[in-house]
């Protein structure tokens, strides 16, 4: 148009670009800062998340409410011992074996949430056994997520015969169910643990539970990344690094690696939940943390055989074990929509 | 065709095949202290320990502690450390029971979750859709033991309404039957409608944007035809195989929890109940059994696939 003021006029191509860009302030916006400013917008799965962080602080001052408020620890019976609650004195334990009720402040915090039948306190044992189950489900997806990226990267970037080795042998595990495969696992190594070479892993070791689930949820996370890889190495940004002689291993960990990341984030979210779940449910058939040690599911495990008479006992710890799930859960749905709502990262069979 | 079915049958004998080295090397080959010891179980005498591992070769070399092993599972041989009992046959019991779970959880939970998802996909982002979403994570979230035991607890014990765990034979009385297996049915059914509707959920809102409905609601179809023909139809191809695999799952034993926490006395409690004493040989024969069952039935399912959409014949 020849009306146009001549003004606009003075600057043309990328020059005038940068110079709209700058009087406007448009900067350009990175995927992670518009996956956080959706996520932001997202108050469920923020609260979710905030509500995860809360859970696992509590537990982390796991010590704190033991020494200072309930007066005892995970481990110690008070079968014969007395409170105080509302000036009376009350047995910590029935005559006939039925263990008090939740206490709230009644007794000054002590068995705050009851006590099991040996007298053990149920709140100090919810939260030393929330660090247990919590420590498995981390460092389990932990130990899935390094595999997963080593076997399914491997695979995908090489493709050829480490490809058909690998597919096959997670093929393999993958025909377990879950929990079976965790069961076979727990009784093989319960009695004398494991030994590879100077590695000594005694039965009854944390270890245990977190190897177990660290290996079976494999084959659902790294056949998944197995196919973005094969799809990210035909990418030009992986040519482009081949074409300045970038060798193998550091285009898989400059190149590849990084572009695996809103992936990888999701999943692990996702896996510590699913093995928290699944340390519970070993524990619950016998599989999983050896009963000295508290966790959640050893207190399902143990509530379960009072439920008729003492319902806390199961109420309790399931709980606080549907909450931990539930707001991982959460947060991870809303962190995948966040990345890419299209992404169907699911942990699925 | 012919060609097809042969392929996919050879590929799961190999398959097969790796499955029982894996759970070979699980049981008799684990890195750890002596397989006899560990095959004995909890406070095992020496002389036990010195006859199982004559049993057992475990002197031998290990392709032939494969062949043993394997014989003694697929003849029927295998027995209980702990109560002597045949474990082929204990196994053998416990199918119909683990069966008629199987069949009324399945259909429950995908009726359940078809109806769940789809009613979730057409009010996508308004309140029904987000309270369903929040109803099925806290399904996905729960584990199904601690929801049947209290479900057990409560609607069984306190209220009297279900009976208290336990199994009636359909032949002895299948009202009994139906009526035992009711709670169980449903404690099993949450985790898989939490994730079924959702997969179905976002199945649905991928389909619906697709060209032929666009066409079909040209036509002047009513949406109820449309969401029914068109949109579901295509939506259930990738449920449809989740659910032939889980169901196969939960028939080879995976159902170990609900069955337990039921007492069912299922093929998974079997396992479970050996489990205390550390014996091996049930828990042996049951993973190897409920891995068989789910290869063989991918394998089928697969199969009915190809009879169903031809282009995977080719693949």
């Amino acid at each position: 148009m020849a009306t146009e003021p001549a003004l606009e006029q003075t600057l043309q191509g990328p020059a005038a670009w940068e110079q709209e860009a700058e009087r406007e302030h448009v900067h350009g916006v990175g995927p992670w800062r518009l996956g956080l400013r959706r996520l932001r917008r997202n108050k469920v799965a923020i609260a979710f998340g905030v509500l995860f962080i809360l859970l696992v602080l509590a537990c982390v001052a796991a010590p704190l409410w033991a020494d200072r408020v309930a007066k005892t620890t995970a481990t110690e019976n008070h079968l014969s011992d007395t409170i105080t609650v509302d000036g009376k004195k009350v047995n910590v334990v029935a005559l006939d074996g039925v263990p008090i009720g939740p206490q709230w402040f009644k007794a000054d915090g002590k068995f705050f949430l009851g006590a099991d039948p040996n007298g053990r306190d149920i709140m100090v044992r919810l939260l030393y056994g929330g660090r247990n189950s919590l420590m498995i489900g981390i460092a389990a997806a932990l130990l899935t997520t390094i595999l997963s990226i080593v076997f399914g990267v491997v695979a995908g970037y090489f493709r050829g015969w480490s490809d058909t080795i690998i597919r096959a042998g997670l093929d393999v595990i993958w025909s377990f169910p879950v929990v079976i495969l965790g069961v076979a696992l727990g009784v093989a190594l319960a009695l004398g643990g494991l030994k590879i070479g100077p590695i000594e892993i005694s039965g009854d070791s944390l270890l245990v539970p977190i190897l177990i689930i660290g290996v079976v949820y494999v084959p659902y996370m790294a056949r998944p990344i197995r196919g973005q890889v094969l799809s990210l190495r035909e990418k030009e940004f992986v040519e482009a690094s081949r074409a300045q002689g970038a060798g193998p291993l550091r285009i898989m960990f400059t190149e590849v690696v990084p572009n695996l990341t809103s992936t990888l984030l999701v999943f692990f979210t996702l896996l510590i939940a699913n093995a928290i779940l699944l340390e519970a449910a070993l524990s619950f058939l016998g599989a999983g943390v050896r009963p000295p040690n508290p966790s959640w599911g050893t207190m399902i495990d143990e509530g379960i055989d009072r439920i008729a008479t003492a319902p806390h006992l199961t109420i309790v710890p399931g709980l606080m074990l549907v909450l931990t799930v539930l707001s991982l859960n959460v947060f991870g749905d809303g962190v995948r929509d966040a990345l890419d709502p299209r992404a169907k990262v699911r942990l699925e069979r | 065709m012919a060609r097809f079915i042969l392929r996919r049958l050879v590929q799961m004998l190999f398959v097969m095949f790796a499955v029982s080295v894996l759970v070979f090397l699980i049981f008799n080959v684990m890195p750890n202290s002596d397989p006899a010891v560990r095959m004995a179980g909890r406070q095992a005498s020496e002389s036990t320990i010195e006859a199982i591992r004559k049993e057992w070769g475990f002197n031998d070399s290990l392709p032939q502690q494969y062949i043993t092993t394997m014989e003694k599972v697929l003849t029927g041989d295998l027995k209980s450390q702990f109560t002597q009992l045949s474990v082929g046959e204990e196994i053998l019991k416990g199918i119909p029971r683990t069966f008629s779970l199987a069949v009324g959880a399945a259909l429950l939970w995908m009726f359940v979750a078809v109806c769940f998802g789809l009613y979730s996909a057409v009010k996508a982002g308004r309140f029904a859709d987000r309270f369903l979403t929040i109803i099925a994570l806290i399904g996905i979230s729960m584990p199904v033991f601690w929801i049947g035991a209290l479900m057990n607890h409560y609607l069984g014990f306190k209220l009297g309404w279900f009976p208290n765990g336990g199994y009636v034979e359909f032949t002895e009385n299948p009202f009994d039957w139906f009526y035992h297996l009711i709670l169980p049915w449903t404690a099993l059914a949450i985790l898989f409608i939490g994730f079924y509707s959702r997969v179905l959920r976002s199945n649905v809102l991928d389909t619906i944007n697709e060209d032929y409905v666009r066409t079909a609601r040209a036509k002047g179809l009513s949406e109820r035809q449309i969401l029914l023909r068109h949109v579901l139809r295509n939506s259930m191809i990738p449920i449809v195989t989740l659910w032939g695999l889980d169901f196969g799952a939960v028939l080879g034993g995976a159902a170990i929890l609900t069955e337990t926490v039921f007492d069912l006395q299922g093929v998974g409690q079997y396992a479970a109940d050996s489990i205390s004493q550390l014996d091996v040989p049930p828990v042996l024969a049951v993973t190897l059994f409920s891995a068989f069952f789910i290869v063989a039935l991918n394998a089928v399912v697969d199969i009915l696939y190809a009879f169903l959409d031809p282009r995977i014949r080719f693949q």
